[in-house]
């Protein structure tokens, strides 16, 4: 039943914009209809998930595909688990669409967005329900595809489509390694469903073959760190409920999919989760490092999402780490802390997406420069970028902390009872408390050059709060936030069935996560840190009440003026300075010459490191080779002609038998 | 039967040679019009039992080829107000030879092609070979749009003559949507070249490339 719960869900989702595509491009009921589809059938898929954890295993169902030896969904606690993010921010997103992008202020293209949204949220479903390597590459796919059409929504912007373009070329690359890895997986099994394989069923060399495959093949989805290059862009230039649902669900399932493959594949060596954790440590590291030096909202946004990919790698990679040494413990910590952090990062980033689109709607920039002093004019949003900043930085008493907190005690562990291959995990808690630290840093500049000071900009200055279909998603996400930083337990026996469902091994039984962890603690804490806030903040106020308002900025100063106030990019300067070998900012300073210098500005822009340094230089060369080509295309059909004619003159002539003449030709 | 038959096509290669040797467009068109005449006997007389499907192909492509298209070709060609081909890519001497060389080529080749039936000493395959062989050439040093069409109508008659090979084996619907084919191609074309003299003042296929992008 609950499978079926989700399938309706599914079907509903992808037929949601349906009805809007029959009517006017003027009439706003088409989207109407749509959202009311989308959140019905996401409370219908949110049942089905439900109910599917309470169930445990629930049997799979035969989808009718003879091409391919007929096709499986089922659904089980990691599949449920993945489920909640998809149908949540599904649902949300819609609502949040209403006002953020109307049918009526966008007739050209908000009916395409309705029709794409509704696609993803179905391809991305499937996929995670399918037990079978066909019904996994369709959901695949038409996730991969529709988000390509709602990356490029405004496709008459000519930086849009050029992301678009980019991620398309990389979500080929990737379903086509996963094309391979499906072919390899099919030819080492002998079928196309993805069920666990037994101890010695594959050679050493397949395994690894199967797992660069999938971690090249989901990396390159999950935006880990060197494949990351087409995220940045294609979230920037998204509608930003698509760059919500991009970075807080999409970038999930290529997460989801190395979860769900590494766990099919028996015995892994102890190398694989060396590498997962490595990754995850670099694209930690180096994702916050070049969050800091953007200068456009969403653009941080999209790189310290690759920050919170390589914390969910770290996990993953300590749980291989555990199941490669048989140490259920570690396997428990890292599993709970990755799982529990891609709940935790699709509701705060979602959150903080949701926001910046927000500031966008009532600041019409991006630019955190142009920003400045929103908290008097966009309270609401204020509030919520606030709740969202806390939490991402992992700080109590919001959710990030606690998922943070799981994977920090699993390294320590490992620290303690691992030997020597332990007390090498252990470098990696400097690392993660290094991310932790970069990302405060980094939240707390875009906080204060967005929110506090002074109005940069005319823009800024007349921004205005966003509508309540706007605000309302926000504030049920921030409510989701602070109800997992606030009652942990509550997640622990969810996150012990998905676990459950992971653990490859039958004959012994995981230990409990509230064993290992003190989420009853962390809560309590949690508690009284808020209720410590609250007093604090009753009384200032209270003690305040005859304080008198002035102006920000107005410390004695004659005329004050938003110049003299830190930028973005001067706070992160001594940061960005320090990670130079990584990022390589680029700065246009001016020419000050002579005693009264004519007025100048100067700049600095941090280019990615993977798609402007090396893809791009690559490609242009790879362009000037094939250049070369172009003189054999000259447009005359006489040419053209004339190459078939060579062509098939090469090929007769292969049947004159040569070798037979010369011979007659030396006898004689 | 074999005598008759490779004196026929005998005289087709020396057709080819003949249209690539010739200036005047006109000239040309009939040559190749006598040459898919020509060919419409060869159905009657390469096999030995006369059959009804033979004997529709031949009256078909007589008629098609010997007296359709090359009407239409004229007709384009008065309307178009050209007479002879200007510049050739290579000159005539030269694509005589070139041909000459194309039909020793065929000649050459045909006896290693691995086909599955007898040899029965005909001149079907070589003259097949070297008719298509021509055609390319015509296509190739051709600048005209005419002239092209002429090419790709000898072409044509190449592989016309590969067909009679297996004229028992192909049935007749097949035979007749080739001519078809090649009647529809050369009509569209016909018109199409008058277009191409409007819009650019000239039939030379150069001025195209300005299409390309």
């Amino acid at each position: 039943m609950p499978l079926e719960l989700v399938l309706i869900a599914i079907c509903c989702v992808s037929a949601s914009a349906l009805p809007g595509l029959c009517m006017a491009r003027s009439s706003v009921w088409g989207q109407r209809i749509a959202v009311a589809v989308m959140v019905g059938a996401a409370i219908l898929g949110l049942a089905g998930a439900w109910s599917g954890f309470s169930l445990g295993k629930t049997p799979t169902l035969g989808l009718i595909w003879p091409a391919v030896g007929n096709s499986m969904v089922g659904l089980d606690a990691l599949s449920a688990f993945f489920l909640f993010p998809i149908f949540i921010v599904g649902g949300l997103g819609s609502i949040y669409g209403l006002g953020y992008w109307p049918q009526r202020q966008y007739p050209g293209n908000g009916r395409k967005l309705c029709l794409f949204w509704g696609l993803l949220v179905a391809g991305m479903a499937l996929l995670v329900i399918s037990r079978h390597a066909m019904a996994f590459l369709l959901g695949w796919e038409v996730m991969a595809l529709s988000a390509y059409f709602l990356i490029s929504t405004q496709d008459y912007r000519q930086e849009c489509r050029r992301s678009g373009w980019t991620y398309l070329i990389a979500t080929h690359v990737s379903t086509l390694t996963l094309f391979a890895m499906f072919s390899l997986w099919r030819w080492a099994t002998g079928s196309f469903s993805l069920q666990p394989v037994a101890g010695q069923a594959m050679s050493r060399e397949v395994m690894n073959s199967l797992f660069f495959l999938s971690l090249i093949g989901f990396g390159l989805k999950a935006g880990m760190m060197p494949l990351h290059f087409w995220l940045p862009g294609a979230h920037a230039n998204a509608p930003s409920h698509v760059s919500a649902m991009l970075s807080g669900v999409m970038l999930k399932m290529g997460i989801y999919g190395l979860v769900r493959f590494l766990s099919l594949l028996p015995d892994p060596p102890a190398v694989w989760g060396e590498l997962i954790l490595a990754l995850g440590a670099v694209s930690g590291l180096l994702g916050i490092a070049f969050a800091i030096g953007q200068h456009d909202l969403k653009r941080l946004l999209a790189y310290s999402s690759i920050e919170n990919i390589g914390i969910m790698l770290m996990g993953l990679g300590l749980a291989m780490l555990g199941r490669s040494a048989g140490r259920p413990e570690w396997v428990v910590l890292g599993m709970a802390g990755c799982l529990l952090h891609v709940w935790n990062h699709s509701l705060f980033k979602s959150l903080l997406f949701l926001s910046a689109g927000s500031v966008v709607h009532g600041g019409h920039t991006r630019q955190i420069d142009h920003l400045g002093g929103l908290t008097r004019r966009m309270p609401w949003t204020s509030g919520m970028f606030l709740l969202g900043v806390v939490a991402i930085c992992g700080l109590p008493p919001l959710n990030g902390f606690v998922s943070e907190l799981l994977v920090y005690l699993g390294l320590l562990r490992s620290g303690t009872t691992g030997g020597a291959g332990g007390s090498a995990v252990v470098l990696a808690i400097p690392v993660l408390a290094m991310i932790g630290t970069l990302a405060l840093a980094c939240f707390v500049n875009v906080y204060s050059a967005v929110f506090l000071g002074l109005p940069r900009t005319h823009a800024a200055e007349d921004a205005h709060e966003s509508p309540l279909t706007m605000r309302g998603p926000m504030v049920v996400l921030a409510a989701g936030c602070a109800t997992i930083g606030l009652a942990p337990v509550l997640v622990g026996p969810i996150l012990d069935r998905a676990i459950a469902n992971w653990w490859s091994d039958t004959s012994s039984v995981p230990p409990s996560l509230g064993s290992l962890a003190p989420l009853g603690a962390v809560g309590a804490v949690a508690v009284s840190l808020v209720a410590l806030i609250l007093a604090l903040t009753v009384g200032l106020t209270l003690r305040n009440r005859r304080a008198r308002r002035v102006g920000t900025w107005d410390c004695g100063y004659a005329h004050p003026t938003h110049h003299m106030q830190y930028t973005a990019s001067s706070f992160a300067q001594m940061i960005v300075a320090m990670f130079h070998w990584a990022l390589r900012p680029r700065m246009h300073r001016p020419r000050i010459e002579g005693p009264f210098p004519q007025p100048s500005r100067m700049h600095s822009h941090v280019d990615d490191a993977v798609l402007d340094r090396l893809l791009l230089p690559a490609s242009r060369c790879v362009q000037r080779w094939f250049d070369w080509f172009h003189r054999f295309q000259q447009g005359l059909t006489q040419h053209y002609v004339l190459y078939i004619l060579i062509t098939v003159i090469l090929m007769l002539s292969t049947l004159i038998p040569f070798n037979e003449f010369i011979a007659r030709l030396f006898a004689r | 039967m074999t005598n008759l038959l490779n004196a026929i096509l005998v005289i087709v290669l020396v057709l080819n040679l003949f249209a690539l040797g010739t200036s005047r467009i006109l000239a040309v068109i009939r040559t190749v019009a006598f040459q898919g005449a020509l060919l419409g006997l060869i159905p009657l007389l390469a096999h030995e039992h006369l059959t009804i499907p033979a004997v529709l192909a031949a009256m078909a492509a007589m008629a098609i080829k010997g007296i359709a298209i090359p009407a239409i070709m004229i007709r384009a060609l008065r309307e178009a107000q050209i007479k002879r081909e200007v510049e050739p890519l290579i000159g005539l001497l030269p694509s005589i030879i070139l041909g000459a060389l194309a039909t020793a080529f065929a000649l050459l080749v045909s006896d290693q092609l691995p086909l599955a039936g007898p040899r029965d000493g005909s001149l079907l395959v070589p003259t097949s070979l070297a008719t298509v062989l021509v055609g390319f050439i015509l296509l190739i040093t051709r600048f005209k749009a005419l002239s092209q069409v002429v090419g790709y109508l000898v072409l044509d008659n190449g592989i016309f003559i590969f067909g009679m090979l297996l004229i028992e084996a192909m049935p007749l619907v097949v035979e007749m949507g080739v001519l078809l084919d090649l009647f529809v191609g050369i009509f569209v074309i016909c018109i199409i070249v008058n277009h191409i003299n409007r819009a650019f003042s000239s039939m030379d296929t150069r001025r195209l490339v300005s299409l390309k992008e």
